[in-house]
């Protein structure tokens, strides 16, 4: 998707680089592609408006700058706004008279038990509370016995099942317990309801003022569509929120559900639901989610990353060094270090703009983070002369590092070929002269030393 | 087999009003201009959009319509049909009954789909209605996985009185429990055994190989077997819809669709997308947590819900 939204923005702006400002029709003309990569991505309707009018607004007579091209400038716009709407992920607030009440609610099948025993472990084990949870859902078939069993997995206490009570009973019932044993936070798991379902609705609002919860959170399925808004806002309006968990993040759906949810409730968006261990809890990071979001993979991320592992004067040198034609195997063990520092390579992969998608699509086996391990042992044994001088890397010395290096012949060669692939490419950049032209190859196309 | 006619369901439900009332209320608003002009094209194709047809589709319903009436006078009415009868084109060659060979026993169905889409509770409704229909039951528990799930097919079963195959210890081998469960249902001369597996998200390659195994072992015993393969999705799902069908229907072979949770205010809309892209049969709608809240699904009766 990415490479679809930033290939349209690239074709609207090509011609666009050194005209000063972007002008209203280019950014209307970007922000169509936005809207789509937005649909695409489950974002409700209205959120999508609401959004775009204020991306417009901050767009619109915005300098073009001249060190990142007018697309990627509209995407950065785009991003820092999803950003911003999203909003900081925030921790449970439970400064109060213990037990603190935590209150799950949310439609059928969205994930509260087992988000219910997620929320439990983490604050039994990061925060050393005592929990205790109580299940008030007594219409699904065996819901009771199975939150009485994630608790026992995770480790914590649950209300015993008395056959036959209701909702608001267990609910006196499990304050009490809570109470007299002494819990810091009791987490009551209800039925999963309808936000249409008014009896239900009604069942849920006479257990919360009885629990008097300090969170009362709704537990949402990431993967949901359009219908997330008229969920969140119900649920919102007729029991009152503090904050949302989506759950199934793990999934490859894009998760729009949260822009649109955390937009029409104000309400901070707490935690991912990651995975289906009882620890895929994850805090919310408003800036992995908005490149999920626009399909962009974690550019941010992957922009910060490279600026604190290569300080500029450093990327400036080597950048010099490479466009002189002074480039040798020292410098790209340099450069190999540089990037073991930023993380796996499959990682760096989903941070690579629209190299995100195909993630799952490259076979993990041509990405070697061994090999760059090997390549490192290359390079330490040679000789000083050999490192300076590559060319002067025959048979004989390739076996000798080889053996050096408790590697084989054939990574040595390897190591050797994609060297000379990147000094062939840095003379035909020498020739055109361009630093862009630098970029596009370090971006894309040019063949990196940890491909096979 | 057919035996579903009979049993003579209303089919458009209440749920399904309540999405509709909504959208209805949309496209009328959007008709205020009375004229299609340009404005009132893109707000019904927003109504589109947020019954969750997805953005392609809703352009391509709104292109049509634009073609025969634009600048024209129109009424409500009018565009009501014009897009139903679009929405229905595409519906209408997906909407069929579970069709089940008549030679193999047991038959074996298969229930397929993400976390807490509503497959346990869609295989109680759906025992319910073999049953009534003359048919020897099994139910296989083979969401090992989940807590509780196996006590909760268990009741189940016990609510439809059909027997069960339970695994005997938590976290079992899935595919080893099918292939007891297959062994015991022809033992028992069952006519349909339905398997219950556990939720799992498409993108997870570790419980898809799972889920890919279980179809191996079924196909040792019976090679034609899973006689059907059912997603099950959930009506407030959106464009992940695609994903999960393309995904599922390659590991699992899924045959049919099932949409359940119609009763809540989502539109389901996803369907007449994946309608049009993977021409899969959508056999049932689910609209609601009780044992006859299983229906057929109706091309006709779900156009119409959509825009009424």
């Amino acid at each position: 998707m990415f490479d679809q939204l930033s290939g349209k923005l690239k074709t609207v702006f090509d011609n666009l680089s050194g005209r000063g400002r972007l002008s209203e029709s280019d950014v209307d003309e970007a922000l169509r592609g936005v809207r789509l990569a937005l649909l695409e991505a489950d974002v409700a309707l209205p959120v999508i408006k609401h959004f775009m009018e204020e991306v417009r607004e901050q767009a619109v007579g915005e300098s073009v700058l001249k060190a990142v091209k007018p697309s990627e400038q509209i995407i950065k716009i785009v991003h820092d706004g999803l950003v911003n709407v999203l909003g900081t992920g925030e921790d449970l607030n439970l400064r109060m008279q213990p037990p603190a009440v935590i209150l799950m609610s949310g439609l059928q099948g969205s994930g509260k038990t087992t988000t219910t025993a997620k929320l439990a472990k983490r604050l039994k084990e990061k925060d050393n509370k005592r929990v205790m949870l109580a299940s008030l859902d007594i219409y699904r078939p065996a819901a009771q016995e199975q939150l009485a069993v994630v608790a026992k997995r995770v480790g914590v206490d649950s209300l015993a099942i008395i056959e036959g009570q209701i909702p608001t009973d267990i609910t006196k019932r499990a304050i009490t317990e809570a109470k007299k044993n002494g819990y810091d936070v009791l987490i009551l798991d209800t039925a999963g309801r309808h936000e249409i379902d008014q009896t239900m609705m009604d069942e849920l609002l006479a257990v919360k003022k009885i629990a008097a919860p300090a969170e009362t959170l709704l537990v949402a399925d990431g993967l949901t569509g359009q219908v997330a808004v008229d969920i969140a806002t119900a649920f919102n309006d007729k029991i009152g929120v503090t904050g949302i968990i989506l759950t199934r993040m793990d999934g490859d759906g894009r998760g729009g559900a949260a822009l649109s949810m955390r937009e029409v409730t104000g309400q901070p968006i707490k935690f991912l639901g990651m995975g289906e261990g009882l620890d895929a809890l994850t805090p919310f990071e408003p800036e992995r989610l908005a490149g999920r979001i626009l399909g962009m993979g974690d550019v941010v991320e992957l922009v910060e990353k490279a600026q604190q592992v290569v300080s500029e004067e450093e990327a400036e040198a080597m950048q010099e060094k490479m466009m002189s034609g002074k480039f040798n195997l020292l410098d790209l063990k340099k450069q190999i270090q540089a990037m073991q520092k930023m993380g796996s390579l499959s990682d760096l992969m989903g941070m690579m703009p629209g190299m995100g998608a195909m993630k799952d699509k490259v076979d993990p086996s041509k990405l070697d983070d061994k090999m760059l391990v090997r390549q490192i042992a290359a390079i330490d044994s040679m000789t000083k002369i050999e490192r300076l001088n590559p060319h002067i890397l025959n048979a004989k010395r390739r076996k000798r590092i080889a053996a050096g290096a408790g590697i084989s012949v054939n990574d040595v060669n390897k190591l050797i070929k994609s060297f000379e692939t990147m000094q062939t490419a840095m003379k035909r950049i020498k020739k055109m002269g361009g630093l862009g032209a630098l970029a596009n190859m370090m971006g894309g196309g040019g063949k990196m030393p940890f491909m096979k | 087999m057919g035996f579903f006619e009979k049993l003579g369901l209303k089919k458009l439900t209440k749920g399904l009003e309540k999405t509709a009332s909504s959208l209805k209320d949309n496209v009328k608003k959007a008709l205020l201009h009375k004229k299609l002009d340009e404005k009132t094209c893109a707000e019904l194709e927003e109504v589109l959009i947020r019954a969750d047809l997805g953005a392609p589709l809703a352009d391509s319903l709104i292109s049509s319509l634009r073609k025969e009436k634009f600048e024209q006078d129109i009424s409500y009415e009018e565009v009501q049909k014009h897009l139903s009868t679009g929405i229905a084109a595409r519906l209408n060659p997906v909407a069929q009954e579970l069709n089940l060979p008549t030679d193999k026993k047991p038959i074996v169905l298969m229930m397929v789909g993400v976390n807490g889409s509503g497959k346990t509770t869609t295989i109680g409704k759906l025992s319910q209605i073999f049953k009534e229909n003359g048919k020897k039951v099994m139910l296989a528990a083979a969401d090992t996985y989940r807590a509780a799930a196996v006590e909760q097919l268990n009741i189940w079963a016990k609510r439809v009185d059909v027997p069960i195959v339970k695994p005997e210890k938590e976290g079992a081998d899935p595919a080893s429990l099918l292939f007891k469960a297959y062994e015991t249902a022809k033992q028992e001369n069952v006519d349909i055994l339905i398997c219950d597996t556990a939720g799992r998200l498409q993108n997870r390659q570790d419980l898809m190989a799972q889920l890919e195994k279980m179809v191996r072992v079924l196909k040792k015993q019976d090679e034609t077997a899973p006689h059907a393969s059912l997603l099950v999705l959930d009506a407030t799902v959106g464009q992940n819809a695609h994903q999960q069908v393309e995904a599922f229907k390659e590991i699992a072979g899924v045959t049919g669709l099932i949409v359940t949770k119609l009763d809540t205010t989502a539109k389901g809309g996803v369907v007449v997308a994946l309608a049009d892209r993977f021409s899969l049969p959508i056999h049932f709608i689910g609209v609601g947590e009780k044992v006859t809240d299983l229906r057929p699904f109706d091309a006709a009766d779900f156009a119409k819900a959509l825009l009424e």
